[in-house]
C-alpha cells in the first residue's frame, strides 16, 4: 500500500512525534518498503489460526493483595527533570 | 598468569585457591578497559572506584563464597537497571537516568558474588542489529575496528570478546545476544522465555524480551544461566520450573542426540562460507555420536515480517512513557503539556526507535490492525506448531546465527529493510518464546568469526549447552582472541 505523507503525520500525531518537513518523504518511502515486505504474511492462509500473544498457556497470575510500602518518594522524585519536593512539575494542561 | 586469557569459570576457581585476588582481577580489567575501551567504544559506564571497592568487599567474604564465578569480573548491557547507576538505553531520552532499584537479575548475581565492571553500550532501546544506533556513538569489532560487532548488544560482545570482562548479560529480543556474538567470536544464549526475569530489563517488546548471557564458552554461559533463571514474584510472566544444575550436567556425551538441520535455513541468502562452516560444525556433532538429519521448515521465511510487526507494536506501546515528566531527558522551550510530550520525544529518540514506534503505531491503528498485528499473532501460532512439529522429530536445530559475518560500519544505515532481514535465523526463536544459543564454529577468508546456532524446545537449554559444550572440546574456534593467540 502507499504511505503517503499525510499518513506519516497522522501517525506521527498518534504517537506524540513531530518530523521535520525533510524527514517525512524519507521515512513514507522507508515505511512503505517495509510495509510491502510484511504483505508477504497475506501468503499463509492462516483462517482457524488463534491469533497467539502468549507462547505459554500463563493467565491471570495473581497475588494477595497486601499493602506493603513503595519505593521511597525523594528517590523516585530524584530522576526527574521538574520537580519540587513533592511532586513531578509540568505546564499547566487544564484551564 | 595471564588472567585475560582465563574463561570466567577458570578466574572463578584461581580466585577460589587465592591465586589471585579479586582486587588484583577488577584492576586487571580496569586497566584493559582502559588501554581498549575507548576505540571499542564498548562501555559506556565505568564504575573504576565502586568497583575497587566491592572487589575489596568480596574478597573479606571469599571464606564463605559458594558460587564458581564470586568475584569475577563482569558488565550489563546498558538497558538493564543498576541502582544508582546510571542507565541509558543508549538513548538521549533517558538522560542520566540512575535508576531507584536493581534489576532481579543483578541482585541475584550479586548475591552469589558478581563483581560490575560497568554497563555496556547497544543499539538505542536495542532496536538495531549491529550497535550503530547508539546515541554514544558507534560500537567497533575488536576483530576489525572498520566493522560491525552486530546487535543490539554489541558492547557485551565486543568487551567479552576484547576481555573487557568475563562474561556479560545481554538481552535477546529478536537475535540481540546471539548474533553479536557470532559476529564476536563468543558464546551467548537466549534462553526460554519466562525463565529469567524481566523485571528491571527496560522493556522494548515484552513478548519477546529476555536476558541472558554472553561468555568465553558454553560452561561460562551455562554457570551465569544457573544463577539468573528463576521464577520471580515482580514478573508475572515469569515460570516456575526446575532450575539449576546446567553447569554441573555439561557432560559433553551427545550420543544419541538427533539433531535437525532446516533446508530453508541453507538456501538463497546464506554466504557459502557460513553454510560450510555451520554444515561442518554438524560434522563435529556427529564424531561424537550425535544423530544429524535435514528436516524441513517451510514457514521460516515469515518469521521476520511477523516479528517486525509484533516487537514495532510492543515497542510504539512501550516507548509511550518517555514523555519528559517523570524521569530522563526534557526538550526545552514547549507551549504545553502535549508540546513538551512532542518535542521531548522528537529530540529524545534517534532515527531507528522513530522508525519503530511509527511501524508499531501504523500496525496497531484503526483499519490496519487485522491486516498487520492480529494476522502477525496467527503467524507467530503456525511459527511455535512448526517448531513443536519439528521437536518431535529431533532433539534440537542446527542453523547458522546470521546470513553473513560482521557487516562494515555504516553499510546497513541507509537501509533499515536490508538490516532486518539479517535476522532471518534468529527472529522465530523469540517468537516462539524458544532458548537458543550461538557459538564459534569458524572464521571466513578474512578472518571474521562464524557463529552456529543451536534452537532447543522450551526449557531445553540443558540439551544446548551440552551440545555447544561437546562441540567446544573437540574444536577451539571459541578460544581463539582477536589479538592473536588462544586462551588457556
Amino acid at each position: 500500500m502507499k504511505i503517503t505523507t499525510e499518513l506519516v503525520d497522522y501517525i506521527s500525531q498518534l504517537s506524540r512525534l513531530s518530523l521535520p518537513e525533510e524527514e517525512k518523504e524519507a521515512m513514507a518511502a522507508q515505511l512503505e518498503r517495509i510495509v510491502a515486505y510484511m504483505d508477504l504474511l497475506s501468503q499463509l492462509d492462516t483462517t482457524g489460526i488463534e491469533p497467539m500473544s502468549h507462547v505459554f498457556p500463563v493467565k491471570n497470575v495473581l497475588r494477595p493483595d497486601v499493602a506493603e510500602p513503595s519505593l521511597d518518594r525523594a528517590a523516585l522524585l530524584a530522576n526527574a527533570p521538574a520537580r519540587d519536593g513533592e511532586m513531578f512539575l509540568t505546564p499547566k494542561s487544564v484551564e | 598468569m595471564e588472567l585475560s586469557k582465563l574463561t570466567a569459570l577458570e578466574l572463578g576457581a584461581a580466585i577460589h585457591r587465592g591465586d589471585v585476588s579479586i582486587p588484583q582481577a577488577a584492576q586487571a580489567a580496569l586497566d584493559a578497559i582502559g588501554a581498549q575501551g575507548g576505540a571499542l567504544n564498548c562501555y559506556l559506564t565505568v564504575t573504576g572506584e565502586q568497583t575497587l571497592a566491592r572487589a575489596e568487599q568480596l574478597q573479606k567474604g571469599l571464606k564463605h563464597a559458594r558460587s564458581p564465578l564470586y568475584g569475577v569480573p563482569m558488565a550489563w548491557k546498558d538497558n538493564i537497571c543498576t541502582k544508582g547507576v546510571r542507565t541509558t538505553c543508549a538513548s538521549r531520552i533517558l538522560g542520566d537516568f540512575a535508576p531507584p532499584y536493581d534489576a532481579t537479575a543483578v541482585e541475584r548475581l550479586e548475591a552469589a558474588g558478581a563483581l560490575s565492571l560497568g554497563k555496556l553500550n547497544m543499539d538505542e532501546f536495542a532496536m538495531g542489529s549491529t550497535s550503530e544506533t547508539s546515541c554514544f556513538g558507534p560500537v567497533r569489532n575488536p576483530w576489525d575496528l572498520t566493522r560491525s560487532p552486530g546487535g543490539s548488544s554489541g558492547g557485551a560482545a565486543a568487551a567479552v570478546a576484547a576481555g573487557l570482562g568475563w562474561y556479560a548479560v545481554g538481552s535477546d529480543t529478536g537475535g540481540s545476544i546471539r548474533q553479536p556474538a557470532a559476529y564476536c567470536g563468543v558464546t551467548g544464549i537466549k534462553p526460554t522465555y519466562g525463565t529469567v526475569s524481566r523485571y528491571g530489563l527496560i522493556a522494548y517488546a515484552s513478548s519477546l524480551d529476555q536476558m541472558g548471557p554472553l561468555g568465553r564458552d558454553a560452561a561460562d554461559c551455562a554457570a551465569v544461566l544457573d544463577l539468573l533463571q528463576g521464577r520471580d514474584r515482580r514478573d508475572a510472566t515469569s515460570l516456575d520450573g526446575d532450575y539449576g544444575g546446567l553447569l554441573s550436567s555439561l557432560t559433553g556425551d551427545v550420543r544419541g542426540l538427533s539433531v535437525g538441520v532446516p533446508m530453508e535455513c541453507f538456501g538463497e541468502g546464506l554466504d557459502g562460507e557460513v553454510r560450510r562452516a555451520v554444515l561442518a560444525a554438524a560434522e563435529v556433532l556427529k564424531g561424537r555420536g550425535a544423530r544429524v538429519a535435514e528436516l524441513s521448515f517451510p514457514v521460516l521465511k515469515y518469521a521476520v515480517p511477523a516479528y517486525y510487526i509484533i516487537a514495532s507494536a510492543e515497542a510504539s506501546s512501550n516507548l509511550s512513557r518517555y514523555d519528559g515528566v517523570k524521569y530522563g531527558w526534557r526538550a526545552q522551550d514547549y507551549d504545553d503539556l502535549t508540546d513538551l510530550y512532542t518535542k521531548t520525544r522528537t529530540q529524545g529518540f534517534g532515527l531507528e526507535a522513530k522508525r519503530r514506534i511509527l511501524l508499531g503505531t501504523f500496525v496497531l491503528s484503526s483499519g490496519y490492525y487485522d491486516a498487520y498485528y492480529k494476522k502477525a499473532l496467527q503467524v507467530k501460532a503456525a511459527i511455535k506448531a512448526a517448531f513443536d512439529r519439528a521437536f518431535h522429530q529431533c532433539d534440537l536445530l542446527l542453523t547458522p546465527v546470521a546470513p553473513t559475518t560482521a557487516p562494515k560500519l555504516g553499510e546497513n544505515l541507509g537501509d533499515p529493510l536490508n538490516m532486518y532481514l539479517s535476522d532471518i535465523y534468529t527472529v522465530s526463536v523469540n517468537l516462539a518464546g524458544l532458548p537458543g544459543l550461538s557459538m564459534p564454529c569458524g572464521f571466513d577468508s578474512k578472518g571474521m568469526p562464524i557463529g552456529a546456532q543451536l534452537i532447543g524446545p522450551h526449557f531445553g537449554e540443558g540439551k544446548l549447552l551440552n551440545a555447544a559444550h561437546a562441540f567446544q572440546m573437540d574444536t577451539d574456534y571459541h578460544r581463539q582472541t582477536p589479538e592473536g593467540g588462544e586462551r588457556a
